[in-house]
This record gives C-alpha cells, sequence and structure tokens, in this order.
C-alpha cells in the first residue's frame, strides 16, 4: 500500500494542454480519476470538447488512446469480446487447422484491448447514451473490477493496468444510478468569455485582437437568440473563425451596427439548424426595420 | 468530520450514497485536496454530484456548509423566516380544500402567491385579511377561515428545526408522484415490446443452419435471418393546450421517451376532445389538420392508440355538436372517440390529472366510461397498469 501512495507522489497530472484549455474543476476531475482509477462521466453541451478531452489526457499523460465509440446498436458485449462462430464453421469446412483452438475465433473488444495494454491506458467510451437503456448496467461490474469472464475459453480477463475510462455522454438517455454512482462526474459549462479567448488563442495564436474582439461580441448574441434549437458552441466558433480567416473578413465586417451587413458573414457555420437560420434571418430582419423606422 | 455534511446533502435532496463519501474520503486520503478549500470544493463535487440539475443544490448546500452557520442552511430550505412562523408547516387539504384552491388558480399559483406575499411582508403579522398569519382571513396563515387557505404552522415545536418549515419538499412530493423520468417511462413502454423479424437476413439461425447442412450431407449451409425488431405499431394522440399547459413537461418527456422506443410510432395533437380533424404541427394547427378519418384509413387496426389528456373540459364538448371551444364540429367528439376506439380496439388513455380528482370531474367520468376503464394516471404505476392493458 505504501508503495502504491508513493507512486502517487510522482504521479503525472492533467493540467489541460497546449490545444486544450481546461478549467480547475475540470483538471480537478480528472485527477482524481486518475488517481483513484475510476471512470470519469463527463457531460455537456455538444461542441465543448467532451471527447476532445480524452484525446488530450492520453496525450498529455503520454499514454496509448483506447476509443470505443458507441452507436445505438452497440452492445456491451462487443466491448469486451465476440466470438466469430461463423467463420469457425467455415473453417471447419476447408479443413483448417486453426479450427481446433476456439483461441483463433475469439475477437477482442476495445475493453479488452485496454485491458490488456502493456502500460496504462486512457480509454475513451464515446457518447455512452446512444446505445441501449440497458448498457451501462451491463458493464457495471466490468469497470468496477476491471475484470470479465470469457466462456468459450474459460479465462477470466482480468485488467493489467486499471485503465483511465472516460466516459462521454450528451444526455440523450438518463443513465442508470447504480452506474453513476461508480462514476466521478463533471459537466463542462460553456465556456465564459475569458476562457473562451483562451481557447481562441490555443487554436489560432496570432489572431488580431479586434477581430477576435468583434467575433465573440456576434457569437454571443447569436447564442443569446432565445428560441434557437441548437445553440452555436465553441467547436462552432472554432470553425467560424476558420472560415473568416481564410475568406480574410475585415473586423468591421462583423459589427453588428452596419445595418447592412447585420447578418454576420458566413454565419451558415454557426448555426446548423435550418429553422435556426430561418428564426435568425427574421429575427434580423424585424430588428432592422425597427432600426430604420425609429 | 465530513459525515454532518454528508447528512445535509442527503437533507437538502442531493442523491449522496456511502459508497460515493467512501470514495470522497478515500481521494482526500490520497491528497488530492491538500492545497486549498477550492481544490476540496471540486473534488467533493466531482465525486457526489452526478447530475448537473443537481449542482446548484449543491453549491447552496456546500457555501452554507462551510460558512458554518446552521441558521443560514435552514433558511435554505425554510424561506419563511422562523420567528414569523413559529410551528411546523401543514398541508393538509380535503377534497373540497383542493378544488377551491383552483379557484385561486392551482396550487403552484397559490404558492407562487405566497412566495410573493412574503417578500412584500417583513414583520409577523396577525389577524387581517391580506398579509400571512395567524388567525386572519388570508388565504395564507394559520387558524384562518377562508376555505381557500393554505394552512401554515399549526402546531409543533419552536425550535431550531426551522428546517422543515414550509418544507418545500411538502409539495415537491406531490410533483413526485406525478413526475417520471424519461428513463423510467420507458422502462414502463418496454412492456409495449413485442418482437418480430423484419428487414434483411443478417443473423445466424443456427437452429436451421444445423438442420440444412446435416440435409446437405455434412456440407455447411448457413441459414440467416433477420434481427429482432420491436414491431408494437402506436398511435400517440396528445391533448395540447388549455387545461394541459401544466402538463406539458411529462407529456414532452412521455414523447420523447417513446419516438425512440417503437419502430412505428405516430402522433396527432387534439385540443380537449377529438374531432373531426387532428393536426402534427401544434404551431400551423390551423392550417395543416389531418381528418380523422384519413388517419382510421391511413392507420390499421393493428396499430396500438394511446391517448394522453386530461380529459378535463364540460362535458358539453364531449356530447354535443358544436360543443367544441375552438371550432363549430357537427358531429360530437364522443362519436369521433367512438369510431376511433372502434378501428382501434387496443387503446387506453392516460391522464396527468392525479386519480383522486377524477371522480369529481364529470368529462374525466365520461371519457373513462367511454374507453371501458381504460384510463390511467400518468405515474408510473399507471403506465406500467395501461402497457399491460395494451398487451
Amino acid at each position: 500500500m505504501t508503495s502504491r501512495l508513493d507512486g502517487d507522489m510522482d504521479r503525472q497530472r492533467f493540467l489541460g494542454t497546449d490545444r486544450y484549455i481546461a478549467t480547475d474543476d475540470l483538471t480537478m476531475a480528472v485527477n482524481a480519476a486518475v488517481t483513484l482509477e475510476r471512470p470519469i462521466l463527463i457531460k455537456g453541451e455538444p461542441g465543448t470538447g467532451k471527447t476532445q478531452l480524452a484525446i488530450e489526457v492520453a496525450r498529455s499523460l503520454g499514454k496509448p488512446l483506447f476509443e470505443w465509440h458507441i452507436k445505438s446498436t452497440t452492445k456491451a458485449q462487443q466491448g469486451l469480446y465476440e466470438y466469430d462462430a461463423v467463420a469457425r464453421l467455415r473453417d471447419s469446412q476447408l479443413g483448417d487447422d486453426r479450427v481446433h483452438d476456439i483461441r483463433n475465433y475469439i475477437v477482442r473488444g476495445k475493453i479488452w484491448e485496454a485491458f490488456a495494454a502493456e502500460e496504462q491506458p486512457v480509454l475513451l467510451i464515446d457518447e455512452i447514451d446512444k446505445a441501449d437503456i440497458e448498457f451501462p448496467n451491463d458493464l457495471l461490474q466490468e469497470l468496477d473490477r476491471m475484470e470479465f469472464y470469457v466462456y468459450e475459453t474459460r479465462e477470466l480477463v482480468r485488467a493489467r493496468h486499471r485503465p483511465i475510462i472516460i466516459v462521454t455522454s450528451n444526455n440523450e438517455k438518463e443513465l442508470p444510478d447504480a452506474f453513476l454512482r461508480r462514476c466521478f462526474f463533471h459537466y463542462i459549462q460553456f465556456p465564459d468569455r475569458d476562457t473562451m479567448e483562451r481557447i481562441i488563442d490555443v487554436h489560432y495564436p496570432g489572431l488580431k485582437k479586434q477581430l477576435l474582439r468583434e467575433a465573440l461580441e456576434v457569437f454571443y448574441k447569436v447564442r443569446d437568440v432565445a428560441g434557437l434549437k441548437k445553440k452555436p458552441s465553441t467547436s462552432e466558433l472554432l470553425d467560424w473563425i476558420k472560415l473568416l480567416l481564410a475568406e480574410d473578413i475585415p473586423p468591421e465586417a462583423l459589427r453588428s451596427d452596419n445595418a447592412r451587413s447585420a447578418i454576420p458573414p458566413l454565419y451558415g457555420a454557426l448555426l446548423k439548424n435550418e429553422q435556426d437560420v430561418h428564426l435568425f434571418e427574421r429575427l434580423v430582419f424585424l430588428n432592422r426595420k425597427a432600426g430604420g423606422s425609429s | 468530520m465530513l459525515v454532518p455534511f454528508f447528512f445535509c446533502l442527503r437533507d437538502g435532496g442531493v442523491k449522496v450514497s456511502v459508497t460515493e463519501l467512501l470514495v470522497l474520503l478515500e481521494a482526500l486520503q490520497r491528497g488530492l485536496a491538500d492545497n486549498s478549500v477550492d481544490d476540496f470544493y471540486y473534488l467533493a463535487r466531482t465525486a457526489l454530484v452526478k447530475d448537473e440539475s443537481q449542482l446548484d443544490r449543491f453549491d447552496r448546500i456546500f457555501a452554507a456548509y462551510y460558512r458554518g452557520a446552521e441558521d443560514s442552511l435552514s433558511d435554505l430550505f425554510a424561506e419563511v423566516p422562523e420567528d414569523w412562523l413559529r410551528r411546523q408547516a401543514e398541508l393538509h387539504l380535503s377534497e373540497e380544500e383542493k378544488a377551491q384552491i383552483e379557484s385561486l388558480g392551482g396550487f403552484e399559483a397559490l404558492m407562487e402567491a405566497l412566495r410573493e406575499r412574503l417578500e412584500d411582508q417583513e414583520d409577523r403579522h396577525e389577524g387581517g385579511n391580506r398579509w400571512i398569519g395567524t388567525a386572519g382571513t388570508s388565504p395564507f396563515g394559520a387558524y384562518g377561515y377562508n376555505p381557500e387557505g393554505v394552512r401554515i404552522g399549526q402546531s409543533g415545536s419552536r425550535h431550531r428545526s426551522a428546517v422543515k418549515v414550509w418544507d418545500q419538499r411538502a409539495y415537491r412530493n406531490l410533483d413526485d408522484s406525478l413526475e417520471l423520468g424519461t428513463r423510467n417511462i420507458k422502462i414502463a413502454l418496454r412492456r409495449l415490446r413485442k418482437f418480430a423479424r423484419e428487414g434483411a437476413a443478417d443473423q445466424l439461425d443456427l437452429n436451421a443452419t444445423i438442420d440444412s447442412t446435416a440435409r446437405n450431407g455434412g456440407l455447411l449451409d448457413l441459414r440467416l435471418v433477420p434481427e429482432r425488431h420491436n414491431a408494437v405499431k402506436v398511435l400517440l394522440c396528445l391533448d395540447i393546450g388549455g387545461s394541459m399547459d401544466d402538463h406539458v413537461r411529462v407529456c414532452e418527456e412521455l414523447f420523447s421517451a417513446a419516438r425512440s422506443e417503437f419502430k412505428h410510432l405516430e402522433y396527432f395533437y387534439f385540443h380537449n376532445c377529438v374531432y373531426e380533424s387532428m393536426w402534427k404541427d401544434n404551431r400551423r394547427r390551423h392550417t395543416e389538420k389531418t381528418p380523422t378519418l384519413d388517419l382510421v384509413h391511413t392507420y390499421g387496426p393493428d396499430y396500438k392508440l394511446v391517448f394522453v389528456g386530461d380529459a378535463t373540459m364540460s362535458p358539453y364538448e364531449i356530447v354535443y355538436p358544436g360543443g367544441s371551444v375552438e371550432h363549430w364540429n357537427d358531429e360530437p367528439g364522443a362519436l369521433w372517440l367512438q369510431r376511433l376506439l372502434d378501428t382501434y380496439p387496443k387503446a387506453i388513455w392516460l391522464n396527468p390529472e392525479p386519480e383522486e380528482r377524477w371522480r369529481f370531474t364529470p368529462s374525466i367520468k365520461l371519457i373513462n366510461e367511454m374507453m371501458g376503464e381504460r384510463m390511467f394516471p400518468l405515474t408510473l404505476a399507471g403506465l406500467d397498469e395501461g402497457m399491460r392493458a395494451l398487451r
């Protein structure tokens, strides 16, 4: 036990990276999960960097990353292993020698790969809420004890190093309590202006101050429009700035008091939903009319 | 030292379990939060709170606890000054009183008015007919004789247990009997699942394969079958507007849960009672209507029909031609309802109104009779029963 505690002392800590700005509470949550070797659940608006977090944690701690992207048809078992019975049947017909060893037909899933890694890996279980409602429950034992049983070969697979498991959710489905109890939890809040400036700075260093200011002004204004179905988030802002730079749009063009360009240029990058675009255009039109009459 | 904090959280309604507390203690022991209170706060939050909707509650309890002031903690829950409201709150409402509360715009409105009035009022009050206190005729306060009154504080100790005065959870519990998480709804809706094989054959049918391989003289002959899908078809008719506004959130949850749970789900809106047409988009309800007859002809009788509505209206709206509050209907709603029920033998009505109130509302009784007593409350138990009736 003491040696383990000693190990903690020089354990690396995640503090964000040159590409990823992490707030204090986020780094604390990640470090707690790393130290206690328990899964961490990350929630937040789409586009706030949930998936990116796992990639950056792996990069900054210098650990291998295993990504398991969940779809609506994904089953928990697929993360552990799959037994390819059809291939074995085929081989038996062809008289292949491989057929005598069932192990040749067990296909490892992402969790098994992570468990078998030489050094402690980072395992990303992305968008867990996309799967069937029972999916998290089916993984309780595996994530808790970090081991599972392979019935076909009667062997117990145990993690060589407990992986750092990062689970993301978009809140499409509620997750079961039993699952939540076993995780640390962090809700990525939408970044405030200061954090946002730092985020943009790591992505576009040397961006002209004026353009940045105007762009943020427009961005937060668009976000404040009531009734948007999908508010633009960090990733949309970054895309938009990229476009602004590529098109070489001058900062003045973003000024909203400039009546001619009351609709921000290239706003398609910010608003992804047709209804939102309509709503936005209507509002701008009304605004302009009101402005013209007064 | 964290045990009292733990209980504070639990009392404050943050669902913390012992496991989570132990995790937090382990993390502390490992020196994760040695540096500052901020670190401790972040650590406690990530370990104990698992739902963003509870973050705010956690923050308030944390702030109060570490200010070390028990009084301020009690304020959190009480919101009513302890000196002024001396006794424990009790909300005993009889059925008649409940009905009368409606005359003030419902329980929520009453509570909202109470809250507002509390803000206006600073001192303790007795008598009178507006302010809150004891022995008055205002709707608020104790020992009053306004039948619309909410009784506040009539018995009990003058203790520091102000925590429980005007205990917010006294009426949050009322909510709980209604409240269904999408997860709960889904689990209840699962009872309806009936699997059938449809679509492309992409799963190995082991029995058929063995069978046909044997027939083939040992030469492998793979047989595939389609994956099993949920084959239940549901026609969902939602009441919208008017008296249903209070229940919109619950209904939306039901709707979003239902959408992903069935292969075929069609939904239509109606107002109060079904008539000759329904609509799919509430914003364009007056321009884009679907005649109910078309609906009956489009969707076969194998669909299961689920109404969601409070069925609270004037009985005229059901039984008389022209009874609709929105338009002139040539034929009474009852006839249309009967036509739908004749087409879809499997039908239920889910009612967000509490079951106890059904017998006081003639229109609910009427519709329940027409439905053949297949009206169920929109609670978990009711949903369960309803799904069983639909099978």
